[in-house]
């Protein structure tokens, strides 16, 4: 590793005071970069996480932070006793599993079934399609499920109902929120995700299936030995760091795709800690529930960061 | 990219089938992703009679641009659009200062507080105060209603940011030494080094902080109760998953005699309006968007 003071230094012989003086004023000039960035990251980052006191008291606007009475885990007590509980932990922990059974694999086989097109345009064509859908805003994609599935005028139940059968309020089905939910997720994600899984193939060397066509490997032998193992250490730091964000869930999508019908499904712990902390105004539920969640989710990352760790070569950090 | 120029031999069976399975699996999610934007957008442009009677399935029925009409002609569409055009300009390029000018330092191997601001940053992927006291604060700084609720919360995305630093680590420091050694100081070597060497990475920052920008929804449904400075995603969701009954009856009392077919027409010009600007882009951006993420991925 070279250092700029030494390369500085033998470039202009200077003495090693002015070398200093210069590496001082260097510094001084990036400390003075870093003020406003570092402001807003103390801010509007550490500031909020100071601001987990108020979970741990009755917060009352008028009272201030620092003037609101202390009540120890009275929310969190009352959080974990409630059914919410159970509910917003069942429905969280489901949507990740169901999201990461059914949509885990789904860019891994599109990366492999791309990489056998041989006619590149096609393939081309193929792929800068598959990103479009996670350029537009869940708004939207939501907007095109409620829209396309609307009971009176949606495409698919004009379908249903040209063909005879009975139309289905899907937006308001329990039973079809996950399907829904993760049926889109897919749509809008495949493409994306798999961009990394095809530089994975593409770093695959060319000598593996010269050797493999020369021991006469047959073409789904090549995909399934050697396509396949190089891909799979991206597949598997993958997999571990999706379980590891299993508690974090797209929520956002969640508060767009819900209705009061849908909420015994649909209903997760951020949606929960909007709709008490922040519709009903209950500042101090919502942050130590909010609270419960981010140190779960802490939990959550570490462990799976060591099992990355363990098993591979690569980790966060 | 294909790296198959392998010696030709004559297809097996096995060749065959393989092809069946790729060829018909690769069209099948060609089909499936690009089915719903070209319905969406024959049903905006449909004769709205085709619509009204259910015949519009994959291709235009007819032409017209009622639809359009309504929607432009519409006073919240148009200071939606305005706002989303404001928070997507000014917060990108706030984005862009201030991410710049936190990797650039970040980015020197002997620059002092290096791993403590770096870990400072990357610590708040992992571990957040949650939306309670963040709101709290918004509301406390008198941020609460203002634009600036929009754009300043979310100065900085760190894996922009890391992006960025990694970019910038790849630039050769000798360069730099010596327009230091010519006197140059560090603004100047950022803005007329730095800066120009970059351009694919700034290209990927606009693009992901833009798209942020004009696809986002909850931090205006959180901090912007008047809806003169909501953006355009908030009237979208009224319109298309609320649908709420003011909305609709808006769209029924604009038009004279067709005003009654529009509503489930006027959903689909709404969305092909708010879409639009993207896709006119995306040509253009989708080489730099597949670098950004590659560049992304390699440091987790």
């Amino acid at each position: 590793m070279r250092s700029a003071v030494t390369t500085a230094s033998t470039l202009t012989r200077q003495s090693p005071l002015a070398a200093l003086w210069r590496r001082i004023k260097l510094e001084r000039t990036w400390y003075v970069m870093m003020l406003l960035p570092v402001a807003y990251l103390f801010i509007f980052h550490y500031l909020p996480m100071a601001g987990i006191v108020v979970a741990f008291k009755d917060y009352r606007i008028a009272k201030g932070v620092f003037g609101s009475d202390w009540v120890g885990f009275r929310w969190f007590i009352q959080f974990f006793e409630s059914f919410y509980f159970w509910r917003l932990m069942r429905n969280t922990l489901l949507i990740s599993f169901y999201t990461i059974v059914f949509g885990f694999p789904v860019p891994i086989v599109f990366a492999l079934m791309l990489n056998e097109i041989r006619i590149v345009p096609l393939k081309r064509i193929a792929q800068t399609v598959s990103y479009l859908p996670y350029f537009v805003s869940l708004v939207i994609v939501v907007g095109m499920l409620v829209t396309f599935l609307s009971p009176n005028s949606g495409i698919v139940n004009v379908v249903i109902k040209s063909l005879d059968g009975e139309p289905v309020n899907f937006m308001g089905q329990q039973r079809w929120f996950r399907p829904l939910y993760i049926g889109s997720h897919i749509w809008q994600w495949f493409g994306f995700s798999s961009i990394i899984y095809l530089a994975a193939i593409a770093g695959i060397s060319q000598e593996l299936y010269d050797a493999a066509e020369v021991d006469g490997a047959s073409r789904i032998q090549r995909i399934r030995f050697v396509t396949v193992p190089g891909m799979a250490p991206t597949i598997i730091i993958l997999l571990i760091l999706n379980l590891g964000h299993a508690m974090s869930v797209n929520w956002e999508k969640n508060l767009l795709m819900y209705t009061p019908a849908t909420y015994e499904v649909g209903d997760v712990i951020d949606t929960y800690v909007y709709r008490r902390g922040i519709v009903s105004g209950e500042y101090s539920f919502g942050a130590a529930v909010g609270l419960f969640k981010n140190v779960v989710n802490l939990v959550f990352l570490v462990v799976f960061n060591r099992l990355a760790r363990r098993f591979t070569d690569t980790s966060l950090w | 990219m294909t790296h198959r120029v392998g010696i030709r031999r004559a297809l097996t069976v096995e060749d065959v089938l393989v092809d069946t399975v790729v060829y018909v699996g690769v069209a099948l999610a060609f089909v499936v992703t690009l089915y719903p934007f070209v319905f969406v957008l024959s049903m905006s442009i449909s004769d709205p009679v085709a619509v009204a009677r259910r015949e519009v399935f994959l291709l235009p029925k007819g032409f017209s641009l009622d639809a359009y009409r309504t929607v432009l002609n519409d006073p919240t569409v148009i200071r939606s659009y305005y706002n989303t055009i404001w928070y997507t300009s000014v917060g990108t390029a706030l984005n862009l200062v201030f991410t710049v000018m936190a990797a650039y330092p970040l980015s020197k191997r002997n620059f002092s507080a290096r791993g403590v601001l770096m870990f400072l940053f990357v610590f708040t992927m992992f571990f957040s105060g949650g939306l309670i006291p963040l709101f709290v604060l918004v509301v406390k700084l008198g941020l609460y209603g203002t634009r600036w609720a929009i754009v300043i919360p979310t100065l900085i995305a760190i894996f922009n940011l890391i992006i960025c630093r990694t970019f910038f680590q790849t630039l050769p420091e000798d360069l730099f030494e010596c327009a230091r050694i010519e006197g140059a100081g560090e603004w100047r070597i950022v803005w007329k080094i730095v800066l120009p060497l970059s351009k694919p990475i700034v290209a990927v920052l606009i693009l992901f902080y833009g798209i942020g920008h004009w696809n986002s929804f909850f931090p205006a449904l959180l901090y912007l109760p008047d809806a003169d400075l909501q953006p355009i995603q908030i009237y979208l969701r009224r319109v298309l998953i609320q649908a709420s009954p003011e909305a609709v009856q808006q769209f029924e009392t604009g038009e004279s005699g067709r005003g009654v077919m529009a509503m489930v027409q006027i959903k689909f010009a709404v969305m092909v309006v708010a879409v639009l600007p993207i896709l006119l882009l995306y040509p253009f951006l989708q080489k730099y968007f597949v670098k950004g993420v590659l560049i992304g991925a390699l440091k987790g």
